[in-house]
């Protein structure tokens, strides 16, 4: 039994976003999640583009907080220690009907606020771009378009709310919400209850769920799964801007981009599946992706292919973000259907729910906040003298627990001690990058494994990839040489 | 910070990188310095619990961990370091190492020569691209090995092996010994790659069946594996639809290749071979770098570790060589793969070699009753007739050094004459 | 390699195999299978686990059989490779031994 004076479901970039902006104000905060982790939903799995904003239809809550969300990105994330690039995108366009398109967008961002937008002849952008497709007719130029790493941004986020007293119950799913004279009590598919002055619902791809067990006002939500495929780090990748092709009623199509970390990536189709939660990915799925990246990058490969995933995008019939008080209920907030741009836009998101709370609960702000310490430079990137100096204030610097990342136990122990630590195999690779290089784990998960164990306690038969069931191991040899039998 | 200057410095203290410390310092180099960043010496065979090693070189069939002691005891007799628990961070082109650990903090290290020895790693699920769910259950076999022979944990119940090379057959025993049951191990091509004697040890004795032809099409489980499905392949090695099969298992073990480990040596600006994966050498197993040499699974994967120490025994003793006289000779043959043929290694031969050279290379199909052919100049230098060759077993030819001085052209092509066979 | 039975399946010859001691294994197999066997055990004072073997080749059918006296033995560490662990496993003439050196840590 748990009470807050203000409770958020869902801890994604949305989520932890607004949780790091309320926590400047004197209330009790609780963040819950269906996910062992947090930002377990669409926030993992996009293609961490932080957009300049020529895409959202002028005078709708997608153009108003995506413009306003990426002038905060750089900033933001400067003060996080978060990866994050300016590295610009082309627009391309294979015909007149293309090019036309191109004007459309090149007007709607200048409308929007978005600088440097201009369009390229065929030539100018093949002289820039030279793997791109030979047929384009021209490109459109945007320069203040960025890439970050969603989930990394979503942690420090949530450290930084958690520095100021923010909670965090994972783990669990709300499956009841009632009014009570003091706001709400929502109960949880695992017997806990949360009672609070104030329900916020950031909860995704279940964000129309949520809404419709609050407010008699009933949504519908469809689910609109993107697959990628992510290709090895290479010291020369063949773009070295973000490619997009023509946006369709589907969404902004395939992209072909660098990723923060230098790993290429090719990706999302569009597709509206039933079951929002189901993230496989499919063969026609990813032949879709790569025959249409092949239309950007005709000489695209996937010889160097890391890993598959796929990310749902909590898509409403207005097509637009829903921000704001939810309607027909009093005391509840929402920001749902945060699908593109909604990465770009959570600062803003962040930033204005937040206000709208605060005033609608005349909150106080606090006299003194905690900034997020300064990340220590990971060790894949420092110098030989900062990796000098970091071993000799710390030798388990010198313990290289994933060689493909050069990610050392430092770094590993690092991830688990903070605010809002990791538990799990993919909770460290997410924190650190151990077990997203080229062997996917393949060498350092054994050792990340028995690490957490000690950190933890929890004993090395129990550590979950992701939570839930997903456990590692079966149990001990032990234990399978004395129940188990041989096959004659 | 730490700078240091060794004659020779060994990246890794696996089987490639003892057998290579033991012939430099059987050539007289006292200055010998190995890294290796697991915690104990032996590589991969501290893993391989199981026999069959060391049949050509000790006549004796050992375990991978008795195979690998018979190495480390002669290092310690030599009394050559190896410093564990040290990860090489980079090679240069002029020999400069740099290297961390836990106990020495970071160094610095000048080498008259290197040896590269790090081995290979196995290929993930993506890059096989397997559609499905991302759930806990799917490993590569090598890594399900380390947690049952190094760490004491089995990874799960029901399993299905996909790929049926010798690492996936021998999990296949593995895991059922230890009381797992193994439901099948499914093959994409309609050949095993694996050794004869590993299909009837580590599948026919246990009644595990194999799919030749078959693929993982599916994988299923929202968080644990619960399910695979499998469907036969065409000659193009597409999925033919209707031909699915499904298991209920908890654990997919992926046995579907290894490549070697050559991001160092890209570092150090080694040339390396599309066909191997690794780098190209000489027939001194010096690469495009001088005084860098590279031998064992990272210059091209092995079956044998019997091979891999012979090979390993020529690097050190180049190196060695380098050491005493740093001369770079330029190579005077290059080495072609005809029909047949696959990553022939060495890739470059001088023009007067001071030993044999020994050809090894992998047959790109399974021929029966055949033979390779090696030409230079229209002119047939070596016949090696044999039952079968198959891309399981690496090839190994023997060309006579006298052979080198007869020679009229600068290719020299290795082939295979014969009938293609997958029966 | 190809084995010829007679129809009481009975070992008749061996063609086909690519070294003579094919032939021996050949008959062997038809006649009698022998296997060595490897497995991990446990050890109690040590995390990492006792690799061991039979120290010669034993009767196939008795794999089994002796995977459950490996899964019944108890070792302690500290253990050094050829340390028998069990003599003459089920009357087969095969000592288990300890294929590699296992030293007791503190857990």
């Amino acid at each position: 039994m748990f009470d807050t004076d203000i409770l958020i479901v869902g801890s994604g970039i949305t989520g932890t976003a607004l949780a790091r902006e309320l926590s400047r104000y004197d209330a009790r905060i609780l963040v819950l999640d269906r996910g062992s982790d947090i930002a377990e939903g669409a926030t993992k799995a996009n293609s961490g583009i932080v957009h300049a904003g020529y895409d959202a239809v002028p005078g709708s809550l997608k153009a108003h907080y995506n413009v306003r969300g990426a002038a905060l990105f750089s900033s933001l994330c400067e003060s996080l220690s978060v990866p994050y690039r300016k590295c610009g995108a082309f627009v391309i366009g294979f015909d007149a009907k293309d090019l036309d398109t191109l004007y459309v967008l090149l007007q709607r961002g200048e409308s929007n606020g978005v600088k440097g937008l201009r369009i390229l002849s065929r030539d100018e952008a093949l002289r820039l771009e030279p793997s791109l497709n030979p047929d384009i007719a021209g490109a459109l130029d945007v320069p203040e378009s960025a890439i970050v790493s969603p989930y990394e941004l979503a942690f420090a986020l949530a450290d930084e709310a958690a520095l100021n007293g923010v909670s965090f119950l994972l783990g669990q799913t709300v499956t009841a919400v009632e009014k009570t004279g003091e706001g709400w009590l929502a109960r949880t598919g695992k017997g806990e209850s949360v009672s609070c002055k104030v329900f916020v619902n950031c909860a995704g791809s279940s964000g129309a769920d949520l809404h419709n067990l609050i407010s008699d006002f009933p949504l519908h939500m469809t689910h609109r799964r993107g697959q990628y495929y992510l290709l090895d780090r290479a010291p020369v990748l063949p773009f070295s801007r973000t490619i997009f092709q023509c946006p369709s009623v589907m969404g902004k199509g395939v992209l072909v981009s660098p990723t923060v970390h230098g790993n290429l990536l090719l990706g999302p189709n569009a597709e509206d599946i039933p079951d929002p939660l189901d993230t496989a990915t499919t063969s026609e799925g990813l032949s879709d992706v790569l025959e249409k990246a092949r239309r950007t990058w005709p000489g695209a490969s996937i010889r160097t292919n890391i890993t598959n995933f796929s990310g749902i995008r909590a898509h409403l019939s207005t097509d637009d973000f829903l921000v704001g008080p939810v309607s027909g209920a009093a005391n509840a907030f929402e920001a749902i259907g945060i699908e593109s741009p909604g990465l770009s836009s959570a600062p803003a998101v962040g930033l204005e729910l937040s206000e709208m709370i605060a005033a609608s609960m005349s909150l106080k702000r606090k006299n003194a906040v905690v900034s997020l310490p300064r990340r220590p430079v990971p060790f894949h990137e420092m110098t030989d003298e900062q990796r000098n100096a970091a071993v000799e204030s710390n030798p388990e610097y010198g313990n290289i627990v994933c060689r493909c990342e050069c990610v050392t136990e430092a770094e590993v122990r690092q991830a688990i001690r903070r605010p809002v630590g990791a538990k799990t195999i993919d909770g460290v690779k997410r924190r650190t990058r151990a077990g997203m290089g080229r062997c996917q784990g393949g060498f350092c998960s054994p050792r990340v494994a028995q690490i957490i164990s000690e950190e933890t306690g929890i004993p090395l038969a129990q550590i979950t990839k992701d939570g839930g069931d997903s456990y590692l191991l079966s149990g001990t040899l032990a234990s399978f040489l004395k129940g188990g039998s041989v096959n004659e | 910070m730490n700078n240091q200057y060794v004659d020779l410095l060994i990246v890794g203290a696996g089987p490639a990188g003892l057998a290579a410390a033991i012939s430099a310092r059987e050539e007289g180099i006292e200055s010998i310095l190995i890294l290796e960043r697991e915690q104990e010496p032996g590589g991969i065979l501290r893993q391989c619990i199981h026999n069959g090693f060391g049949l050509h070189r000790f006549h004796e069939e050992l375990t991978g961990p008795e195979y690998a002691q018979r190495d480390i005891d002669r290092i310690r007799e030599l009394n050559i370091p190896v410093e564990c628990g040290t990860t090489v961070l980079s090679v240069s082109d002029q020999r400069v190492i740099t290297c961390v650990s836990a106990s020495k903090g970071f160094r610095r290290i000048q080498a008259g020569a290197v040896i590269l020895a790090m081995g290979c790693r196995e290929r993930p699920r993506g890059a096989l691209c397997t559609p499905g769910t991302r759930c806990a259950g799917i490993y590569s076999a090598g890594t399900a090995q380390r947690f049952v022979n190094l760490e004491g944990f089995m990874p799960g119940k029901r399993v299905v092996i996909l790929g049926s090379g010798d690492i996936g057959l021998i999990m296949a025993r593995r895991m059922t010994l230890q009381g797992a049951k193994v439901l099948a191990c499914v093959e994409i091509m309609p050949y095993s790659s694996g050794l004869n004697r590993n299909i009837v040890q580590c599948l026919e004795d246990y009644g595990i069946p194999l799919y030749l032809q078959h693929t993982v099409t599916e994988i299923h489980g929202r968080e644990r594996l619960d399910g695979i499905t499998i469907a036969q392949v065409d000659n193009k090695r597409i999925p033919i639809p209707g031909t699915e099969i499904h298991f209920d298992c908890d654990t997919l073990l992926l046995s579907c290749g290894l490549i070697p480990e050559n991001e160092l040596s890209q570092g150090a600006g080694v040339e390396i071979s599309p066909l191997t994966s690794g780098p190209v050498v000489s027939d001194n197993l010096e690469t495009s770098v001088p005084g860098i040499f590279s031998c064992g699974n990272v210059l091209h994967v092995h079956d044998l570790v019997d091979h891999v120490s012979n090979e390993s025994f020529k690097a050190g003793k180049a190196a060695a060589a380098f050491i005493c006289n740093p001369s770079h000779a330029e190579a005077r043959f290059a080495v072609c793969d005809g029909t047949g043929v696959r990553g022939t290694v060495p890739q470059r031969i001088s023009a007067a070699p001071q030993e044999d050279v020994q050809l090894m290379f992998r047959p790109s199909d399974v021929f029966r009753n055949a033979a390779a052919v090696v030409e230079c100049g229209g002119q047939e230098i070596l016949r090696k007739k044999a039952m079968i060759y198959t891309p399981g077993e690496m090839a190994v030819l023997t060309l006579k050094k006298e052979v080198f001085s007869t020679l009229s052209g600068d290719t020299i092509t290795v082939r295979i004459e014969g009938e293609k066979n997958n029966g | 390699m190809t084995v010829s039975l007679a129809a009481d399946g009975s070992f008749v010859s061996v063609t086909g195999n690519t070294c003579p001691r094919g032939a021996v294994y050949a008959k062997q197999e038809c006649t009698e299978p022998l296997r060595v066997i490897t497995a991990v055990i446990p050890v109690s004072g040590s995390n990492l686990p006792l690799s061991v073997k039979t120290s010669g080749p034993v009767p196939k059918e008795k794999i089994a059989a002796i995977m459950q006296v490996l899964g019944d033995v108890s070792v302690t560490a500290p253990v050094s490779a050829g340390d028998v662990i069990v003599p003459d496993v089920l009357g087969t003439g095969a000592d288990i031994i300890a294929t590699r050196s296992v030293a007791a840590t503190h857990l």
